[in-house]
């Protein structure tokens, strides 16, 4: 274990001298291999020495990486390793959980987000988060996207319609909904839910977009649309992403974390990690062997 | 393996199969649906009868051995009797029967021959006819009179009789004459010189207030008293206007009478005003019979009552139900709503919460009368009685607040069903998804926001279901209600023409008290019962329409927030 601690820390150095065997081929997903460093990228978020307990049991072990500006980050591994849990650290959602206590720091452009002065709605305006299971309100879908506007106290219904109808062409949905902005969200797909709830969430302009398994829960087609714009939105966000699809992960993300029972096992170029991984479990997993 | 098997048959095979269990269901639905009904139609049966112009019979009434008497009226309802019980009553019957038939009697004529019900034995009723012209008067004291038109008189002068026929027509539009007349007097009455007392009230109340008030002036005050006399000198010469009004009003409704023969031959003269309604039953068809039925359930509905209420309507009863619940409702939906929404949201879930919570269900098992104590000594005695000394201590020693009204009655009962629109509430707010709060939360809204903008208006169908239970709850308490505000007979409704309009500290009345006065308290029993059947059916219609109105509003509710059924 000691050895996985120390290769996990020391992800930034990792051994790329020698070829292994990977599960996914990089260039039947279109991609270039772009073999950019994390030292080059500008950084967003630091996670240092973070350390996370639900009550007695420790959920996440001295977690330290970062996470780069406009680009996609993605987080893999097994079911329960962790992943979401520090997905939710980012915009402190973790503290809706009683039970839920957190040592070590995390910082949004240097400044400490665990800090007792920090206003949390402010920092969750700025890192914006989508879940799993699509939770558009029992509301019109003009009023969904207008809702953060609202809490913000703009009323006036000029700036409204201009960002709505800005955050909706910016997730991909204005051409399907125009004609019924003020039916009932529930009305729509799972698909359209979900993108409704993106450009939700972008409406208030976060710096941010964490995505908890956004697609998990839609069929092919819509997993599809969802990837197309996660690729349109990284050249205005930062974006953070939890997968269990591993081609997702392979399609969309600049880096990924491979992270297992709740340590960070390897974080490195997403192209690198997949092709070239340094940790034999990081192998075993993207190779199939367990998960 | 066949599919037939034939070895599963016989009754172990039938028990197995759980047959008994849905039979025993379907009896216990069964049941229940029927008792509704039957109760329903009980009431129904026993109440809405009581409208209907029923035949009014002369007959020869003689038991063996007594002479002979005319009577003249209604049969209520026969039943048969062991003739053991008429015998040691000290009736002299021959008969071999065991049972004799009896029958039940309105008379009427309560001024004239005391009792105005009476037991007849059906057997000895003779020469049984239904006179065309045999009239039924319905008068505002004694009761009913039964008897035949003679003549009818304008200040003592005979203007139609018997001879030249007219008298019915004439009686009929001096009744309608005289009934427009009772209707402009209780018009000054009630609005006109009932708003200028309550302003003289509140003038009296002022000038009071002036003499308690320590801090003025001396110069300003006899300033403000001399206006006060002067607005009081105008009232009272408004008010003299009026008497003088009233009192021609009175001479002229006064100015007919008309002469009744009963059946036993007495001449009865009476005066017309005395009259709500003459008619003659027995000549009606069943189209005015109909039309007869409705207008007096009409009243029945609209008009106050009459005679220690065992005549006329219900009306201000009505009106008394229908307001003491709203403002029950309006009182404890938002106090339910944020105890609810503290102890499930902000409330950290432990032991302390725990007892809490089940201390609010426990309250909603205290017997209703408790409630009723409780708001009569601390509401009443102890909160109207402060709340007397500090706003109104120029009503004093007559008490505002400090004595039994619509708000204490409306607050004990919004105390008593609390509990319920807690626990309502709360199971409400726990059925909201995780996720769509998580959802608000993570677009930067505070929890309160959260709270406002999605949890309360996706817990409000739940609201509603709790608000529904405490108004069909609260409709149907009568106990607390005797401690707490509720009376015989209030003079005047709690809401009118007279700033401010509400006045939360008067009596009203009760439909469920007023079942039970009118059931048990009248003097005439009798005359009353069907009456009770009415009310109880309009009592339970009406807490059916407060449920039902509360239920749709609670399904549109739903369908609006119909996410939590995903």
């Amino acid at each position: 274990m000691n050895d996985v601690n120390e290769k996990a820390a020391n992800f930034m150095t990792s051994d790329k001298s020698t070829v292994k065997a990977h599960a996914i081929n990089m260039e039947s997903l279109g991609r270039n291999r772009v073999e950019q460093s994390i030292h080059d990228e500008d950084i967003t978020l630091t996670v240092d020495k973070l350390d996370l307990y639900y009550g007695e049991k420790q959920a996440l072990f001295d977690v330290n990486m970062v996470i780069p500006r406009k680009k996609v980050t993605a987080f893999i591994g097994p079911s329960g390793c962790g992943k979401s849990t520090l997905l939710r650290c980012f915009n402190r959602m973790n503290d809706l959980v009683d039970s839920c206590r957190v040592d070590g720091g995390i910082s949004l452009d240097g400044s400490n987000i665990y800090d007792k002065r920090v206003d949390v709605a402010t920092l969750r305006r700025r890192v914006g988060m989508v879940f799993q299971k699509p939770n558009p309100f029992p509301k019109s879908i003009y009023e969904n996207v207008a809702y953060g506007l609202r809490i913000q106290g703009i009323n006036k219904k000029r700036v409204l319609d201009e960002v709505v109808e800005r955050s909706l062409r910016g997730a991909a949905l204005w051409d399907e909904v125009k004609d019924r902005l003020h039916d009932n969200a529930l009305g729509m797909s799972g698909g359209q839910q979900q993108r409704l709830v993106i450009a939700r969430t972008i409406a208030v302009e976060p710096e941010v977009l964490l995505l908890d398994e956004p697609a998990s829960a839609l069929d092919p087609i819509s997993t599809l649309k969802i990837e197309e714009l996660i690729y349109e939105l990284k050249d205005k966000y930062t974006i953070v992403i939890v997968t269990h699809n591993m081609q997702q992960a392979a399609r969309v993300s600049d880096y990924t974390a491979f992270m297992y029972m709740g340590k960070l096992i390897e974080f490195d170029n997403t192209d690198i990690l997949f092709t070239n991984p340094s940790n034999k479990q990081t192998e075993d997993y993207i190779t199939g062997r367990y998960g | 393996m066949s599919l037939h098997d034939d070895n599963k048959q016989g009754f172990i095979e039938w028990c197995k199969r759980g047959e008994p269990m849905i039979w025993m269901n379907a009896a216990a639905v069964t049941v229940s649906t029927l008792a509704v009904i039957g109760l329903l139609m009980l009431l129904a049966v026993r109440g809405f009868g009581h409208f209907w112009p029923a035949a009014v019979m002369q007959a020869q009434y003689a038991l063996p051995g007594e002479a002979s008497v005319t009577v003249l009226a209604e049969r209520v309802e026969s039943e048969a009797v062991p003739i053991e019980q008429l015998l040691s009553a000290g009736f002299k019957i021959e008969t071999d029967d065991a049972f004799v038939d009896r029958e039940l009697v309105k008379l009427g004529n309560r001024d004239v021959s005391g009792a105005d019900f009476k037991w007849v034995i059906s057997r000895y009723l003779n020469d049984i006819s239904y006179p065309e012209d045999a009239v039924v008067i319905e008068r505002r004291e004694w009761g009913n009179f039964y008897g035949y038109l003679q003549a009818v008189k304008e200040q003592g002068q005979v203007v139609a009789s018997l001879d030249d026929g007219r008298a019915w027509e004439e009686f009929q539009t001096r009744v309608i004459r005289a009934n427009e007349i009772h209707e402009q007097i209780k018009k000054i009455e009630k609005k006109d010189i009932g708003a200028i007392n309550y302003r003289l009230e509140k003038l009296r109340l002022k000038s009071r207030g002036l003499e308690l008030n320590t801090s003025m002036a001396e110069g300003r005050r006899e300033q403000i008293q001399a206006d006060l006399a002067a607005e009081r000198a105008e009232l009272d010469a408004q008010y003299k206007v009026m008497q003088s009004e009233l009192a021609d009003l009175y001479r002229q409704w006064h100015r007919d009478s008309f002469t009744m023969k009963t059946a036993s031959g007495q001449i009865k003269d009476q005066r017309i005003s005395t009259v709500v309604q003459a008619y003659q039953p027995n000549s009606m068809n069943f189209a005015q019979k109909i039309g007869f039925y409705f207008t007096k359930f009409g009243e029945f509905l609209t008009d106050e009552p009459r005679e220690a209420n065992t005549e006329g309507g219900i009306f201000p009863a009505i009106f008394g139900t229908v307001i003491m619940v709203l403002i029950m409702s309006v009182l404890v939906t938002p106090f339910g709503v944020v105890a609810a929404v503290y102890l499930r949201e902000y409330a950290k879930q432990g032991v302390m919460t725990r007892i809490v919570r089940i201390a609010v269900n426990n309250l909603a098992g205290v017997p209703s009368i408790v409630y009723g104590v409780f708001g009569l000594g601390f509401f009443i005695y102890f909160l109207g009685s402060e709340m007397d000394k500090a706003f109104f201590p120029e009503a004093l020693p007559a008490p505002t607040f400090g004595t039994p009204g619509l708000l204490w009655a409306s607050v004990t009962l919004a105390l008593l069903t609390l509990p319920v629109v807690i626990v309502a509430t709360e199971e409400g707010l726990a059925r909201i998804p995780r996720n769509l709060r998580e959802g608000s939360l993570a677009l930067g809204a505070t929890k309160a926001e959260t709270l406002w903008r999605v949890v309360l208006p996706m817990a409000s169908p739940a609201m509603m279901t709790g608000l529904i239970l405490a108004v069909a709850r609260a409709a149907g308490e009568v106990a607390p209600l005797m401690l707490v505000g509720v009376v015989k007979l209030a003079p005047s409704l709690p809401v009118d023409g007279n700033f401010p309009y509400f006045h939360l500290d008067q009596k009203f009345m009760h439909l469920g008290f007023h079942i039970y006065d009118v059931g048990f308290q009248s003097p005439n029993v009798e005359a009353a019962r069907p009456l009770v059947y009415a009310t109880a059916l309009l009592l339970v219609v009406i807490i059916a329409l407060l449920n039902l109105s509360a239920v749709a509003l609670r399904n549109h509710l739903r369908e609006k927030y119909k996410s939590l059924e995903m």
